[in-house]
């Protein structure tokens, strides 16, 4: 049920106006698209994971600013050969209902009979063999994980890919917490994805009404306080909008309850993040009155059946009907579910939340400090558009800013964005995706597993750290010793596994070579060095970096070398 | 902005390996710290919510065996799956004997009915609230440990001198310890290098060129201290390790991780905090009393801490190891024979300074009307408090008021570990 205003009508109105007002002005002059090789891949390290071998040509080919505008459009591109690569993956399609049914049901109940099984009596229990049970259960987020990595390296919607790690760390959710983890594979795909170019509103609403972000957050037990003198009898009525009382239909018997967690009172927790972290900004001018009249607002807001995969609802029993304050605006006494509703209008339209996503992409997509004068213009663009997030991305794209020469390797890649682009820019191939979801938790960034609502962060201060470093060269050693695993040299597993040596495929002169290591003496030409610097950092070494690579033995140090240098952890 | 880090000045390093005490990088690393040696804690984080009235037993508290039927630990004297008494009125888990002996030389102390103000029961936010130490807010960017490193190292520059100021022996680097100051998480220490096989020689001199070469000064100061680090580790294998003193730690993941931090301690190179954290602790269903689930963990828990107790030795004069766990757990068994979340919890503290041989903090009882909200241990002392006194008179910071933002620290709420 939403609620809109005239008011809100009003407002959309002036908004498609402004927005096509926008996009006459907003066009092509507002920046140069060049077609040198530096500025191409630096366009392909930032709105994609970078470029594959060949793509900075082919892209020269159909010319920047096509390439941005296709990449503003995912939906026009083809990208069926993704298709099948996930095809292996049969969890990553399924609903959580079914994930719960078929992983998180048998894995309680074999907890269950466990721990029956440790009577205090009983033998000190011993460390467990691989548990089946556990392990299927573990395979679902594995293989979001490797849906996650797959996407990134072969999609050829890269930008898609780029803002749904960007929205999903907006709006994250960690799999440690409780039973999160069986509910990140549709939170993803149908709360995140769907929304990452279209409107602001509609991505909070998803967030905010997923199983997902209720548990996370914990609003899913949120209740009114004085709720319980109001919760008989059964079965419930509630009073419709003419005063009459109806009976409630498809409630369960019980309100949520999960033993000292159940509700007894307001819970802030998704109240302060939606407002801190979804959209206004720690300093976009909430008060701690505002979030508890919010946390009062989403009372209610809570999950059907959560053992059984869960199905947000609103449970009216639960909800606080008394009339509330958010931000200066009255939300009436009694409106229910449209409450929360309402705010979710507030908060999006508010000036706070265009400046802080404003900011935000433009930190992903320019530097860790952009300038003043591109946030500016992205937020007005998200107040013009209503929070078209189409627009909002695409008045970033093509500034002059996000092409100036100080934007240039001005971000340190994270994690996710080091090793794909590695995979990406070597040509490896992915016979075993497990391997780069073990690279990731290796480095420090394991997928879909960050601890606090923040998400990673998205600036240099985040991924600069003496043991990452060494992680990244390492990675970056056996990536170019082994490849991904079962390669041609007989299916040694590549990272994971022991030492950077095997039989995988190397880089520039040694490409195709079967037999190579990373040790062995192989001469390596002039010309594959210059290959190997063009295609991996578009020609743009330091001397020290350069000497380093022709002193390289072989291919696959040269291609370690590369993948490990300093000019390398950058985008 | 990257605060810029130097790495022992002009990058000068011989062969080093942790067997040695590397003389100049000791000179380096303290040249100013002539008079005070310097200090260190060791931080061990029980994930999971340790059972405090198990682990420090209030054996004199009547209530504690009406709430706990068939998990209590009998009062002392009652055979070996009693309580080992403290004082007439708490008791160790009779698992817990190893660290008997350092209360005994009044070098353990604990603080009991500690914790956080806010109420959450959620492991996931106590354990954020409790590392970054701002208990209900979630936005805080660093964890409280570095927010220490970062105080220290604007007042001392020397101090930040070396790659193995902070370590955290764990897969990641823990909550505690991330932020703008440099430390490692490094699970291995045999491990930390460029692993390539019989080129790795020749590919870690060649990125080491690169880094140092490189005009991306983040980038440079951190390849240098990798490096540095690299170098000291060089050689170090951790099974050819001997503890001192007839220390024997258990050979448990939780037991390696304290013993690597010995060989760090003893190495001289500068370590000033030490993490380590185990988990097993959320015992909802068949705890067990003295024998079982929990008395398992406290096993490991307390041999791994003898050990490093006294393994270090001499050097334990300089050291606090200090326990916690995210929040305690509810006065009443629950109905399987386990217990579930709750509120106050109990810390340990092992060291040359403490004031050890006492039981710090106001013990709240354990009669329904006095327990939090009518089921947990109630909060006496706020676990700020803890970190504060051993920030402000073990490690000596002057301001610790940058380290816990929003929380006033003072003296007074003190629990009084140290003189």
């Amino acid at each position: 049920m939403k609620w809109r205003f005239l008011t809100t009508a009003l407002a959309t109105g002036l908004a498609i106006i402004a927005t096509s007002v926008g996009q006459l002005t907003s066009s092509p002059a507002a920046a140069d698209f060049p077609n040198d090789s530096k500025t191409i891949a630096h366009v392909l390290n930032r709105i994609g994971f970078g470029p594959r071998p060949g793509e900075v040509e082919k892209v020269r080919a159909m010319g920047l600013q096509a390439y941005i505008e296709q990449q503003l459009h995912p939906e026009r591109m083809a990208d069926s050969a993704m298709d099948a690569r996930l095809a292996g993956l049969t969890t990553v399609g399924l609903s959580s209902r079914e994930i719960a049914e078929q992983f998180e049901q048998p894995l309680m109940e074999a907890q269950r009979q466990r721990q029956q099984q440790q009577g205090s009596n009983a033998p000190p229990p011993q460390p467990q063999m691989p548990d089946p049970v556990m392990q299927r259960a573990n395979t679902v987020l594995i293989e979001l994980g490797e849906q996650k990595m797959l996407r990134a390296v072969y999609s050829e919607r890269q930008l898609q890919e780029v803002l749904a790690d960007f929205w999903f760390n907006h709006f994250n959710v960690d799999a440690r917490k409780g039973r999160v983890r069986f509910m990140l594979t549709e939170y993803e795909r149908e709360a995140i994805r769907p929304h990452v170019l279209g409107t602001f509103r509609d991505l909070l609403e998803a967030t905010a009404k997923s199983p997902a972000m209720l548990f996370y957050l914990d609003n899913w037990l949120s209740a009114d306080p004085n709720a319980a003198r109001r919760d008989e009898p059964r079965p419930l009525f509630r009073r419709d909008r003419f005063g009459r009382s109806v009976m409630v239909p498809g409630l369960p018997r019980t309100i949520p309850q999960q033993g000292p967690n159940q509700p007894r009172g307001l819970n802030e927790n998704y109240a302060r993040e939606l407002m801190e972290l979804h959209t206004l900004g720690v300093d976009g001018g909430y008060t701690q009155k505002d979030v508890t009249e919010v946390a009062r607002v989403f009372t209610g807001w809570t999950i059907q059946q959560p053992r059984q995969g869960g199905s947000s609802m609103f449970d009216p029993r639960i909800h606080d009907p008394r009339e509330k304050v958010v931000l200066g605006h009255k939300i009436k006494a009694g409106g229910g579910e449209g409450d929360g509703e309402q705010v979710l209008d507030i908060l999006a339209k508010h000036p706070s939340t265009a400046r802080f996503i404003a900011m935000k992409l433009a930190r992903r997509f320019v530097s860790d400090t952009p300038p003043a004068s591109l946030v500016d213009r992205a937020a007005k663009r998200f107040r013009e558009t209503d929070g078209d997030l189409r627009e909002v991305t695409r008045t970033i794209l093509t500034s002059p800013e996000f092409l100036s020469p100080d934007a240039y390797r001005a971000k340190v890649k994270t994690p996710l964005e080091f090793v794909v682009s590695a995979v990406r820019v070597t040509g490896t191939g992915v016979p075993i995706a497990r391997a780069l979801v073990g690279a990731m938790q290796q480095l420090g960034m394991p997928l879909y597993q960050c601890q606090p609502p923040t998400g990673y962060k998205d600036t240099a201060d985040g991924w600069v750290n003496t043991g990452a470093l060494v992680g990244r060269m390492n990675f970056a050693v056996q990536l170019a010793g082994n490849g991904l695993g079962r390669g041609p040299g007989g299916g040694r597993r590549g990272l994971g596994g022991p030492q950077g040596i095997g039989g995988g495929q190397g880089f520039g002169g040694g490409r195709g070579r079967q037999s190579q290591t990373i040790g062995d003496q192989t001469p390596v030409t002039s010309e594959a060095v210059s290959q190997a610097i063009n295609t991996i950092l578009a020609g743009d070494v330091s001397e020290t970096t350069r000497a380093t690579i022709a002193k390289a033995t072989t291919a696959p140090q040269m291609t370690a070398l590369l993948l490990g240098s300093p000019e390398f952890q950058r985008r | 902005m990257i605060t810029r880090r130097v790495f022992v000045k002009n990058g000068g390093f011989a062969l080093v390996s942790l067997g040695f005490a590397p003389s100049f990088l000791t000179r380096t690393a303290f040249a100013q710290g002539r008079s005070t040696r310097a200090k260190r804690l060791v931080a061990i984080f029980q994930r999971g919510a340790v059972d405090g009235l198990n682990m420090i037993v209030p054996f004199a508290e009547n209530e504690y065996y009406r709430a706990r039927p068939s998990i209590a630990i009998p009062k002392p004297g009652a055979g070996e799956n009693a309580a080992v008494d403290l004082n007439g009125f708490f008791g160790l888990n009779p698992r817990l004997q190893p660290l008997k002996a350092f209360w005994d030389a009044r070098q353990l102390a604990i603080v009991h009915a500690c914790g956080s103000p806010d109420s959450t029961r959620s492991h996931f936010d106590a354990q954020d609230y409790m590392e970054s130490a701002t208990p209900g807010v979630k936005s805080t960017d660093d964890g409280w440990l570095n927010r220490y490193l970062q105080a220290r190292r604007s007042g001392d520059a020397a101090k930040a001198a070396t790659p193995f100021r902070a370590v955290a022996l764990t897969q990641q680097l823990p909550r505690a310890l991330q932020g703008r100051a440099s430390a490692l998480a490094i699970n291995q220490l045999g491990q930390f290098g460029i692993r390539a096989g019989q080129s790795s020689e020749a590919i870690g001199a060649s990125f080491e060129e690169q880094f140092a070469a490189a005009a991306d000064q983040v980038l440079n100061a951190t390849g240098r201290e990798a490096f540095g680090a690299m170098r000291m580790l060089k050689g170090v294998d951790p099974s050819q390790y001997q503890p001192a003193n007839g220390a024997d730690y258990p050979r448990t993941p939780f037991g390696q991780a304290l013993q690597q931090i010995a060989q760090l301690a003893k190495a001289d190179v500068g370590l000033e905090i030490a993490f380590a954290d185990l988990g097993g602790w959320d015992t909802h269903v068949n705890q067990g009393g003295a024998q079982g689930q929990l008395a398992n963990r406290l096993d490991d828990f307390a041999r791994g801490i003898a050990a490093l107790a006294t393994d270090l030795g001499d050097g334990l004069e300089d050291t606090v190891i200090l326990t916690m766990s995210e929040f305690g757990r509810a006065v009443n068994e629950n109905g399987n024979r386990g217990t579930d979340h709750g509120h106050g919890n109990a810390m340990i503290a092992i060291g040359g300074g403490v004031r050890g041989g006492h039981v710090y903090g106001k013990w709240p009882g354990l009669a329904v009307e006095q327990r939090y909200e009518r089921r947990d241990l109630a909060v006496t002392t706020d676990f700020r408090d803890v970190f504060g006194e051993i920030v402000v008179r073990h490690l000596g910071v002057a301001d610790a008021k940058p380290i816990f933002p929003g929380y006033s620290i003072s003296p007074s709420k003190f629990p009084g570990l140290f003189a």
